[in-house]
């Protein structure tokens, strides 16, 4: 008996989103089949990588991530020129921690300075994110996504307690959007609905399902991510199908793997390594669970996830 | 496709005798549709019934055992796509490469390597399974001499002897009788010889083709031969391609029952560049593989990979847990320092580090909060300040610390005045938020 391969049509497909402006634009999602599916479809687009920088210095970053931007990380400008120039970087991920008032409290206007002020270094595309509190996110935001306008950014993350002003602000200053919800596929489903209600085009979104680290939760992202692509695949729910974000840097670099000494713990081995490790599996895994957009941090981790992809297509 | 709770129930005897267990024959068939029981409880099912059902309830990719003795590992005996459906059976095992070229030294340091490779996590106990033996030399006698140091010195180690030469397999088996090895290599040249060397010698056969068909013409012909017990390397070497074939070599087993499909698929993911083999690796454990074939064993590697291993192959209905009570770390006294968390367990296991890495000794509470971590518990309303009072009353931890102090974690900060509320006499500290803080609070203390 011949073997037929058991291929699989499905009636849905993920949107394609656009960011950035000009030559330097990058696309990502398009297909209409599991991440690395390509054999039963179109895959047109890889997966985007964005460094992540912050607008101000990382001094809650462990040392070994620390270390490769020791020369640049004290001004978000200079930060961001070198992951486009040396490092090559495809996006830039400006994260607004100094807006946090529990951190340095920063001003919505501070923090639409230091937009502006990247911006006009970088040709890259540039995605916007908050400091995750969700009243100061909303100010904060709102006047970024002003200071961007027509730049083609992403803004993030929208979330259930602050989306209201953030839609309309990425909507205004036409942006693309994170909406972001915790781990539960109903949640990111619900969240989206009340984003298009608000007449936000869903082509322009993309979700954030939550990420977690390799062995502090990743199976739940995981499993959430899978969920969503069959939603948008197989039952063509076109409220699942925009593509998804992994921000998988901040989640990876707090663990007890990516910090403890050798000499510590010598059953885990090189640090250095093993930071750079659990930051590319932890990329890779949500990569072949659904992420077409991943935020991330160490230029060694970066590197090999890349190859990853070019081995995938 | 494996058959349905009416069509099973239409072979059973209809006479509702209960003594399967079941009150009724349907009932009984629609358990049997979901692989929650198992054919033998029913007495008296006829012969023919017996064949049909044996053959459509059989898993659709092959339970093997590969080793024996307590370092065995079970591969395949896998029943979904999506670990969203339903827990992953067998965990893939992870072999090391030996080459018959490499030195003495370095073989013993590797066997060595295997051998302390264990390391607990979240109270499991993980490590790299198995050991390959790869015949680069082309020469039987290298293999051999290899498989002897092998045997002496890993002893218990499951092995996969890798080699195309029969003759070569053979000697190198004779090291590993009833060890329940794998002989791997066998192809359209040689697969007669190789079945033979496997049979003698109680081996499961590894069958390696370039592509998925003459990978089934290949199995067709192993099952012709009597050899049933089967691994199998579909050929590709790059993680796109393993991805691919992986992925349809299990939906032909799962949704099409596809018996010549239906065994664990073995991966080579070997690379000089250790960063890119891992990431190899991480597609082999998230997409399928069995086995998995590594260049060394480097610590840093295994941790990531055995700590990948272990999420995706967790239960994802039932969070794994640990028992509730009241753990003493050290030797406490009754001044002993007394805190509380969640009985997640990795939560625990976390703590319960921490806590002895400070070597203060102490008493940790574990709430039953349904596996649930702090933050996710306390948002669940599973770790509130009334539940957590009326444990500390129920634990009769009143009698076992003379003090009435009680450490909560940092996250739930926000609990500390209604717990003293609701506890009298007590008084409630918060503790650091990461675990990681708690050595240098508690001996601050
Ligand atoms: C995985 C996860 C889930 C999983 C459950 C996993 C599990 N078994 O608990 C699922 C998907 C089921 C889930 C569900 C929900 N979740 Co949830 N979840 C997470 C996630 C990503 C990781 C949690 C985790 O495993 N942490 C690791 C463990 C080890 O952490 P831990 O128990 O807190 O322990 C640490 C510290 O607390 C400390 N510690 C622990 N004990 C002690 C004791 C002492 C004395 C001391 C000093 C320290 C200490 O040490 C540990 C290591 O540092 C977090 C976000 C995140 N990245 O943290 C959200 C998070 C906990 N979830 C959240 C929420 C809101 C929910 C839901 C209510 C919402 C929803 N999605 O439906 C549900 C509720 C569940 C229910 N049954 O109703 C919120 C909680 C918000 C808040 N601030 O209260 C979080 C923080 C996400 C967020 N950013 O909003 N979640
Ligand atoms: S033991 Fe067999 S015959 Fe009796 S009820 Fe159960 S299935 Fe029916």
């Amino acid at each position: 008996m011949a073997f037929v391969i058991p291929k699989e049509t499905y009636s849905g497909k993920v949107y394609p989103v656009t960011i950035g402006t000009g030559d330097n634009a990058v696309t990502f999602g398009g297909e209409n089949v599991l991440p690395f599916n390509g054999f039963e479809g179109s895959t047109p687009n890889k997966p985007v990588i964005a460094y992540e920088i912050q607008d101000i210095p990382p001094s809650d970053w462990p040392e070994n991530v620390k270390k490769p931007f020791e020369a640049v990380s004290g001004d978000p400008v200079k930060w961001a020129k070198h992951c486009q120039d040396t490092l090559g970087a495809r996006a830039i991920a400006l994260r607004l921690t100094g807006t946090h008032p529990d951190r340095e409290n920063l001003s919505a206007g501070d923090a639409a300075k230091t937009v502006k002020d990247v911006l006009s270094a970088i040709s890259v595309p540039l995605i916007i994110l908050g400091s995750n509190h969700a009243e100061k996110d909303s100010q904060v935001l709102v006047a970024c996504a002003e200071a961007a306008k027509e730049k083609n950014c992403v803004i993030g993350k929208a979330q259930e307690a602050n989306y209201k002003t953030i839609v309309a602000a990425a909507m205004a200053n036409n942006h693309k959007l994170i909406a972001m919800s915790e781990l539960d596929i109903n949640l990111s489903k619900q969240l989206n609905i009340l984003i298009t209600q608000m007449g936000f085009d869903k082509e322009r979104l993309i979700t954030d399902p939550m990420s977690s680290a390799l062995g502090y939760g990743l199976e739940y992202t995981y499993s959430v991510m899978e969920r969503i692509r069959l939603a948008a695949l197989a039952q063509n729910d076109a409220t699942m199908q925009p593509p998804m974000v992994a921000d998988v840097g901040m989640y990876v670099w707090k663990i007890k793997e990516t910090q403890a000494l050798e000499a510590d713990l010598p059953m885990w081995g090189d640090l250095a390594k093993r930071g750079v490790l659990w930051e590319a599996s932890t990329a890779a895994s949500l990569l072949i669970s659904g992420a077409e957009l991943l935020i991330m941090r160490h230029p060694e981790a970066v590197q090999a996830v890349e190859k990853f992809i070019s081995e995938m297509s | 496709m494996a058959l349905t709770g009416v069509e099973i129930f239409k072979l059973l005897p209809k006479t509702n005798c209960k003594k399967c267990g079941h009150p009724t024959c349907l009932a009984f068939a629609m358990k049997l549709a979901q692989r929650q029981a198992s054919l033998d409880a029913c007495p008296d099912v006829s012969e023919d019934a017996k064949k049909l059902l044996g053959e459509a309830s059989a898993p659709p990719v092959r339970p093997i055992t590969f080793g024996a003795g307590d370092k065995a590992v079970k591969l395949g005996e896998e029943t979904v796509l999506f670990r969203h459906e339903k827990k992953f059976v067998n965990p893939c095992a992870f072999a090391v490469e030996i080459k018959d070229t490499s030195r003495e030294a370095d073989v013993l340091k590797t066997i060595e390597d295997v051998l302390g490779s264990e390391i607990d996590r979240v109270g499991q106990k993980l490590r790299v399974d198995a050991i390959l033996i790869s015949n680069a030399s082309g020469d039987p006698k290298a293999l051999e001499s290899v498989s002897r140091l092998v045997s002496e010195k890993a002893a218990g180690v499951p092995v996969i002897i890798s080699t195309t030469d029969a003759g070569a397999a053979v000697s190198a088996l004779g090291y590993f009788k009833d060890k329940r090895p794998v002989l791997f290599g066998a192809n359209a040249n040689n697969i007669e010889s190789m079945a033979k060397a496997a049979g003698s010698f109680k081996a499961i056969l590894g069958v390696t083709a370039n592509g998925l068909d003459e990978l089934i013409s290949l199995t067709e012909k192993a099952k012709s031969l009597g050899t049933e017990d089967l691994v199998v390397d579909p050929g590709a070497r790059k993680a796109g391609g393993i991805i691919e074939q992986n992925t349809i070599i299990r939906r032909a087993a799962i949704k099409k029952n596809f018996k010549s499909l239906g065994y664990p698929v073995i991966t080579f993911a070997q690379r000089d560049d250790n960063m890119l083999e891992s990431l190899i690796a991480v597609a082999g454990v998230a997409k399928y593989s069995s086995i998995i074939v590594l260049s060394s064993v480097t610590k840093w590697k295994s941790l990531a990979l055995f700590t990948l291993r272990q999420n995706i192959y967790t239960d994802p209905q039932v969070p794994m847990q640990v028992e509730q009570k009241i753990y003493k770390i050290g030797e406490p006294t009754p001044e002993s320092p007394l805190m509380i968390t969640t009985n997640f367990s990795l939560t625990y296991f976390i703590v319960s580090g921490e806590v002895e890495n400070s070597r203060v000794p102490s008493r940790l509470a574990v709430m039953d909060c349904e596996g649930l971590s702090v933050l996710t518990a306390w948002a669940a309303g599973k770790f509130t300040a009334s539940k957590i009072a009326q444990f500390i009353k129920e634990a009769g931890i009143e009698n076992e610390v003379s003090h009435r102090e009680l450490i909560i974690p940092g996250y739930v900060a926000i609990l500390s005045g209604a717990i003293e509320d609701k506890l009298e006499g007590w008084k409630v500290t918060v503790g650091p938020r990461e675990a990681n803080a708690i050595p240098a609070f508690l001996k601050s203390k």
